[in-house]
């Protein structure tokens, strides 16, 4: 059922509206043709009697009420898939920009997809190793799982995201089948650009499926691009069992492109001018990520977005955060310091790692460990608040001994460059750390775990500690 | 004929409509999708859709159905996973794979399912509203006692013999003082926004026990009782309502997932199929009712996820059990409601919530209470509502119209969750109105001593809150050493006591008993150093004892039975502070 209209009853910012218009279905998928031959693609956004409301995705400039023709395509949007997606580059709405010719076509998907039940999930459980420490080892990536990188911008979490991607193993176990889709949003060409070059440097280009939206293309087309690619994902995962990366940047500019939307629509906007439904659109693109019990394959989702004004508690990072499962949070001082990668540990977290770390996973004191890291961690914090009031000087030998952590930690631990190290070596590296701790001070962990891991000399020899150090204070000041 | 005239998202209009009611189901579209009629006016009736109304046209039909949406209770409720709407989770990825399609249509319970009835009435006795008729074992925990349905009073004409019967069966024949017949079957039909009547309301006595330290010793819930639990993302909202539903001391769960994760109810799922109840010996599922509308299903089925949810509680509440109902966000029905009255241009109140959502939330959370019911027996329905409040901050509409309405309030703390001291329940903020009226169960069931060391531990706490005010400007060095002292045992508190680890075998659940022990050591432990101090030792030299550290790894080191090992701490302690003296 090809229904076709021409003419326009009203254009305003990205809608187009039509008038006597029947048999339409709500979200059905329309093309437009201009009359200098160029096709624009849209979407019913409501209907009000006989009243159509389109949403142009590549914009309404260059429309007029008298210069186009309107075929209704009686679906909602398609993407077309085969296996042979692999290697190729997309626009933002899924055509091939590649010179490559057209895409040979399996099968069709509706890119909005349907909501998973929850009772074919299957939970995940394996831990992808990325050789990051602050990643391993305490905000564990797993499998299936869709964990952000909560950044701002000038950070660097395209490096970031690059070296998980490069070292992730992503071709290492036998008999699996890995891929990468990469959706770019509103992004410049030389980010995209340096996502392709890092993906051609490990060899792995033919594995890749690109989806570009950069920053000068129509923005309201980037509503449809991390759709077109979590549908290819979901395509590779479930239909040919292939393990699948989706890398999606900048979550920012995919929800500015919604606001946009929303606000040309008159809706009722909610905080900061973005619509009330953020959240419920957010969920139906990061819900994707997962594993189904019918299939060999898994959806892994590493979106990126630039909190505004580093502000986490902005509404894009916040909602992020409701729904994503976990977080990894880079932070400026870090940054400013030297340190990469700038992962502020605190306020990152991953959900899903209790049951994909430990033992038969990583090792038996890696929950004891990370545990322990954590609260150490979040001392050294309130010691260097104290200490900006009273002095380091000033400080107990307890609390000097939090501020000496606090720095190997922030030196050895966080700050590893491109260096891709073992779990076993992030894991000893940690208790390391710790042992620079008198052995009291680990109030979290268990006796059993210290006697194996608890090392102070070997901590004094490996961080060059003072011979007067806090400890030798603390204890003379003890007796 | 009543046609579809608009669609905006879940949202329909229908011209000039006939024969509809307020709150009435309707099917629309050639899907036959579920929606509910919202308004009416002289041009057009209101419908929201509770599935997505992707590809439906103008001109489509309207279908009346005459009733409410309605809930379907009846045994084979326990064990299962519904969507909002109450369709059977499991039913549908058996048919239909793993997604789940508009209009899919499969009776709520399953229909063929034989199950062993014996019954308690006979011929001729006089039976009304709420009595119980008969009994099924729905699992191997739960008997199911089958309830006479609303609008049926008057004689037993006819009894099935005891034994197998499918759901659509009837069981006993009943006729009214107008010598109507009225046929009882298995199961009965309840419209969800509607509570399910008591005979009367009694007061809040009892705890429900959560082993949870920091609840059960801090800020308890009564059975009967309603608690909100506000937090930002990554607080641990989600794992205190896994904890409450996995050893609350309820005899039923119902678990709402509303406008959450797939993953965490598919973890529910499978994590309660594998838990063992340490009462019953029984995997907790056998108790347990899920509730599944997650966050990328259709936003108008959050809100009848909700209510399905307490109309599946009150059910067995009226048999004579203890229900507890974890609702999982209700700031998601919350925005539900926003994004339907934006849909509708209705005058926002705050926030672009309609002005309705303070009455909404309380109806709701009235539906908790301990009651004597229709079947004359006693039971309750607890609620523990999660609340996700926007960018943490506990100012916005949800939270502060929620704490209105339920009297336990635990606040959970972002800076607690960074550290990782879970549970991040925030002392200083949180709060629990039970506490007087619990307190004679807690004298009378543990001990007196329980409410005593409660009220201690309050008040080192609230000491330390004043001195860290000190230390924060000019160190704790130079504090007294009885002040040192303070400090310390409210780190013991903080870090021995009122943290606790879901994950560890033995402090995942907490009973009662040990519970006031860890107090009573915790609290020797400061009585013993007091008097060490006002012997003139230093403060430095009690720490060298390490006792601090033994204490606070008490809850690891001394199983959940075998609390006979408290002893050898006190042992301990005396030893180590002798040997200063
Ligand atoms: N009592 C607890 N013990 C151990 N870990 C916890 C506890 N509570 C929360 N956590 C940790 O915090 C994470 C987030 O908790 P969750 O309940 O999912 O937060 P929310 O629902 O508030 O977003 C969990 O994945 C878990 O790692
Ligand atoms: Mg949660």
């Amino acid at each position: 059922m090809n229904l076709q209209y021409i003419g326009l009853k009203e254009i305003n910012g990205p809608l187009i509206f039509l008038d006597n218009v029947k048999g339409i279905g709500f979200e059905e998928v329309v093309e437009i043709r201009l009359d200098n031959g160029t096709v624009r693609h849209g979407r019913v956004v409501e209907i009000n009697g006989d009243l159509v409301a389109i949403l142009v995705f590549e914009g309404t400039r260059d429309l007029s009420l008298t210069n186009t023709v309107i075929k209704f395509k009686g679906k909602p949007m398609e993407m077309g898939l085969s296996k042979n997606v692999l290697g190729r580059v997309f626009n933002g709405i899924g055509d091939p920009i590649d010179n490559l010719g057209p895409v040979y076509v399996d099968e069709y998907k509706d890119i909005n997809g349907e909501p998973l039940n929850p009772v074919s999930r299957l939970y995940p459980k394996n831990y992808i190793n990325t050789g990051i420490s602050s990643i391993d080892g305490l905000t564990t990536l797993i499998r299936g799982q869709k964990l952000p990188i909560f950044s701002g911008s000038g950070m660097p979490h395209n490096d970031l995201a690059v070296q998980i991607v490069k070292q992730a193993k992503l071709s290492g176990e036998k008999n699996e089948k890995f891929a990468i889709v990469f959706a770019a949003m509103g992004v410049t060409n030389d980010v995209a650009n340096y996502f392709r070059r890092s993906f051609e440097e490990a060899g792995v280009l033919d594995n890749v499926v690109m989806f570009l939206n950069l920053s000068n293309d129509p923005i309201i087309e980037r509503l449809l691009t991390p759709r077109c690619a979590l549908t290819t994902a979901e395509y590779l995962a479930y239909k040919h069992d292939m393990h699948i990366l989706v890398v999606m940047t900048d979550i920012t500019a995919y929800c500015e492109a919604l606001r946009e939307f929303s606000s040309s629509k008159g809706e009722i906007p909610g905080r900061k001018g973005y619509p009330g439904y953020l959240y419920s659109d957010l969920a139906s693109l990061f819900e994707r990520a997962g594993i189904i019990k019918t299939a060999k394959g898994s959806v892994t989702q590493i979106p990126i977005l630039t909190m505004p004004n580093d502000d986490i508690t902005h509404p894009i990072p916040d909602l992020t955060g409701y729904i994503t499962e976990g977080q990894i949070v880079l932070d400026r001082d870090l940054h400013q310091q030297g340190i990469y990668p700038p992962i502020g540990v605190l306020p990152s977290l991953s959900r899903l790692m209790k049951d994909g770390i430990g033992a038969g996973y990583t090792r038996d004191d890696h929950q004891a460990l990370m545990n322990q890291i954590f609260a150490s961690y979040a001392r050294v914090m309130d010691a260097r608040s104290l200490a900006s009031v009273i002095g380091e000087d000033e400080l107990s030998p307890a609390d000097k001994s939090y501020i000496q952590f606090g720095k190997q930690f922030e030196k050895h631990f966080i700050s590893q460059g491109y260096v891709n190290r073992e779990i076993k070596d992030t894991l000893d590296l940690g208790w390391k750390l710790l042992s620079i701790f008198p052995r009291e001070e680990l109030d979290r962990t268990d006796e059993m775990v210290l006697e194996k891991h608890y090392n102070h000399d070997a901590a004094v020899g490996a961080f060059e500690l003072d011979k007067k150090s806090f400890i030798k204070e603390l204890n003379k000041e003890e007796i | 004929m009543n046609e579809v005239y608009s669609i905006n998202g879940p949202v329909i209009k229908v011209k000039n409509a006939k024969g509809f009611k307020i709150m009435e189901k309707v099917f629309v579209g050639k899907q036959k999708l579920l929606g509910e009629v919202i308004s009416i006016s002289d041009n057009f009736t209101v419908i929201q859709v509770y599935e997505s109304t992707t590809g439906l046209q103008r001109g489509e039909k309207v279908y009346s159905s005459g009733e409410s949406i309605s809930a379907v209770l009846g045994p084979g409720l326990l064990g299962n996973i519904f969507d909002g709407i109450q369709r059977p989770l499991h039913t549908i990825f058996e048919n239909s794979g793993a997604y789940i399609k508009p209009g899919t249509n499969v009776p709520c319970l399953d229909m063929e399912k034989q199950w062993d009835v014996t019954f308690n009435v006979s011929v001729g006795e006089h039976i009304r509203f709420g009595q119980i008729f008969a009994v099924i074992q729905e699992t191997s925990l739960i008997e199911h006692r089958l309830l006479v349905p609303k609008n049926v009073s008057g004689e037993i004409v006819m009894v099935k013999p005891n034994g197998t019967y499918n759901m659509e069966e009837v069981l006993i024949q009943v006729k009214d003082s107008n010598n109507q017949l009225h046929d009882l079957t298995m199961i009965q039909k309840w419209p969800i926004k509607e509570p399910r009547p008591i005979s009367k309301r009694l007061p809040l006595t009892i705890p429900l026990v959560s082993g949870q330290r920091v609840i059960d010793t801090l800020f308890p819930i009564a059975k009967g009782g309603s608690a909100a639990v506000p937090g930002g993302f990554g607080t641990g909202k989600t794992m205190m309502q896994h904890q409450f539903a996995k050893w609350c001391d309820a005899d039923i769960i119902v678990y709402i997932g509303c406008g959450e994760r797939g993953n965490e109810m598919t973890q529910t799922l499978d994590e309660f199929s594998e838990l063992i109840d340490p009462k019953s010996n029984k995997p907790l599922i056998e108790r347990t009712v899920l509730i599944a509308n997650t966050s990328n299903m259709p936003v108008a089925a959050r809100e009848a996820s909700i209510y399905t949810g307490v109309t599946i509680a009150e059910y067995y509440r009226d048999m004579g059990y203890h229900v507890a109902l974890m609702a999982d966000s209700t700031s998601r029905w919350a925005e539900a409601l926003r994004e339907i009255s934006g849909r509708l241009e209705e005058m926002p109140a705050e926030e672009g919530f309609p002005a309705y959502l303070p009455s909404r939330i309380s109806q709701f959370y009235e539906r908790a209470g301990y009651v004597d019911t229709l079947s004359e027996k006693s039971g309750s329905v607890s609620i523990v509502g999660a609340i996700s409040p926007q960018g943490a901050d506990f100012s916005e509409p949800v939270t502060q119209n929620t704490k209105r309405f339920v009297r336990a309030f635990w606040a959970l703390d972002k800076e607690l969750a960074y550290a990782r001291h879970y549970a991040a329940i925030n002392w200083n903020l949180s709060y629990s109105e039970y506490i007087n009226d619990l307190s004679k169960w807690y004298n009378k069931n543990i001990s007196t001593e329980f409410l005593e060391a409660r009220q201690k531990f309050i008040t080192i706490l609230a000491e330390e809150n004043k001195l860290m005010e000190i230390v924060k400007l000019i160190g704790k060095d130079v504090l007294p050493d009885d002040q040192k002292l303070v400090l310390e045992i409210a780190r013991v508190i903080r870090v021995g006591y009122l943290q606790q680890n879901a994950f560890h075998k033995d402090d995942t659940f907490v009973p009662l008993e040990k519970q006031l022990k860890m107090m009573k050591l915790i609290l020797y432990l400061e009585r013993i150093s007091q008097q060490v101090l006002k012997e003139g030792k230093a403060f430095s030299l009690l720490l060298r004892t390490n006792m601090f550290e033994k204490v606070i790894k008490v809850k690891y080191e001394v199983p959940n039975d075998n609390l006979d090992l408290f002893e050898d701490y006190y042992k301990m302690i005396d030893e180590a502070f002798s040997a200063i003296k």
